[in-house]
């Protein structure tokens, strides 16, 4: 059975798009048919993480006002057969994307996927409300940092009250996921803890992404950090919250960036 | 140095610069999306309309039969047009410009 899932945090910058593309590999390496669908009108970046940018021919609002045909705007990741990508529109009024609309793209997308993950953009306002609306479980990127862990909270107030969901009395299955984690500012206290962001935001973790220069890297080359480098820490951590979210049991590792020797010996200078 | 370097690469990834990667990427990007935003119409898309339009006027054409790839390129961009044609043979028919 398909499953709709949002990857929302309320802050801009916190790692929505990062991680949407990261899941959504993963899924894909996975087994699971999934898209990945940018909700960011007018500030589409997720064919650019992705590395589909110049491979965009049609986008969300076309499908929605029925321009093109679903199958049309679909974009086939090049490098995993699995997965695909529904652009959102860099042009176009954000007004074109209507609740109708996307429930009917959404409806759709549910009888040929597994998995359709939903990149919310920033802020509360109609994209970011669409984004929700019709999910199934939510994903809250959060950093360890106190204007973040506010507006996750935010955030899952609305997932409790404006989704299709908690409309009809259900839940959105919701998980935290901790991004930009710097183990080294954590050895020294600088950090607010992971227990004590869980026990603000009341919420199960998925998973804790450790800042690293391979997410940088990834999205240089525009390539899903999960598919760059799947042995570097970011991308292990996102493989174990993509089991996570399947069901899994993964024991919960705090990340941290592989030391050699001679970073040793400088002392503690990687992130 | 050499050495010291040799020893904190085995630890990293081989160094392969990705900043250059990112430039042109950007570069490549930017030059397409500018070039709509000012108000020129996109070539591609714009021949996209044209092949089709020529198209329609001789078959009846299935929407969701018709499959356009792009992709924008530094010196050279492709459009791809697979068009099924709905009659008894079903002859697939390709324009690439």
């Amino acid at each position: 059975m398909a499953k709709v899932l949002v990857v929302t945090s309320g802050k801009g910058g916190v790692g929505k798009t990062t991680s949407t593309a990261a899941i959504g590999a993963a899924l894909a390496q996975a087994g699971k048919k999934t898209v990945v669908i940018d909700f960011d009108i007018g500030l589409r970046n997720l064919d650019l993480v992705m590395g589909a940018e110049r491979r965009v021919v049609f986008d969300l609002i076309n499908v929605v006002q029925g321009v093109a045909k679903l199958p049309q705007a679909l974009i086939r990741d090049k490098r995993l057969e699995k997965l695909w990508l529904l652009p959102a529109s860099q042009t176009r009024d954000k007004e074109a994307l209507t609740e109708e609309g996307v429930g009917r793209v959404i409806a759709d997308l549910r009888t040929s996927f597994d998995w359709i993950v939903c990149d919310s953009p920033a802020g509360i306002e109609r994209g970011a409300m669409l984004a929700m609306r019709f999910a199934d479980a939510a994903i809250i990127v959060t950093n360890p940092e106190v204007s973040s862990v506010r507006d996750s909270d935010r955030i899952i107030g609305m997932l409790d009250a404006k989704t299709v969901k908690a409309e009809a009395g259900e839940r959105v299955e919701k998980h935290v996921l901790i991004t930009r984690y710097d183990v080294s500012r954590a050895a020294r206290g600088e950090m607010i803890s992971i227990d004590d962001i869980l026990e603000i935001l009341a919420t199960p973790l998925l998973g804790i992404i450790p800042e690293s220069q391979d997410v940088l890297r990834a999205s240089n080359v525009g390539s899903p950090v999960t598919l760059n480098n799947p042995a570097s820490a970011p991308a292990r951590a996102y493989h174990d919250a993509m089991r996570r979210l399947l069901g899994e049991t993964v024991p919960m590792q705090v990340p941290s960036e592989r030391k050699g020797l001679m970073d040793l010996l400088r002392g503690r200078r990687a992130a | 140095m050499s050495i010291l370097r040799f020893f904190s690469s085995r630890a990293a990834r081989p160094a392969v610069a990705t900043a250059p990667i990112a430039r042109d990427r950007l570069q490549i990007l930017l030059a397409h999306e500018r070039a709509g935003m000012r108000g020129q119409p996109d070539l591609l898309m714009q021949l996209r309309e044209e092949i089709l339009a020529v198209v329609s006027r001789h078959v009846a054409l299935d929407p969701e039969k018709v499959m356009v790839r792009m992709e924008r390129g530094k010196n050279v961009s492709t459009l791809e047009v697979d068009i099924e044609l709905p009659n008894e043979s079903g002859v697939s028919l390709a324009a690439t410009g």
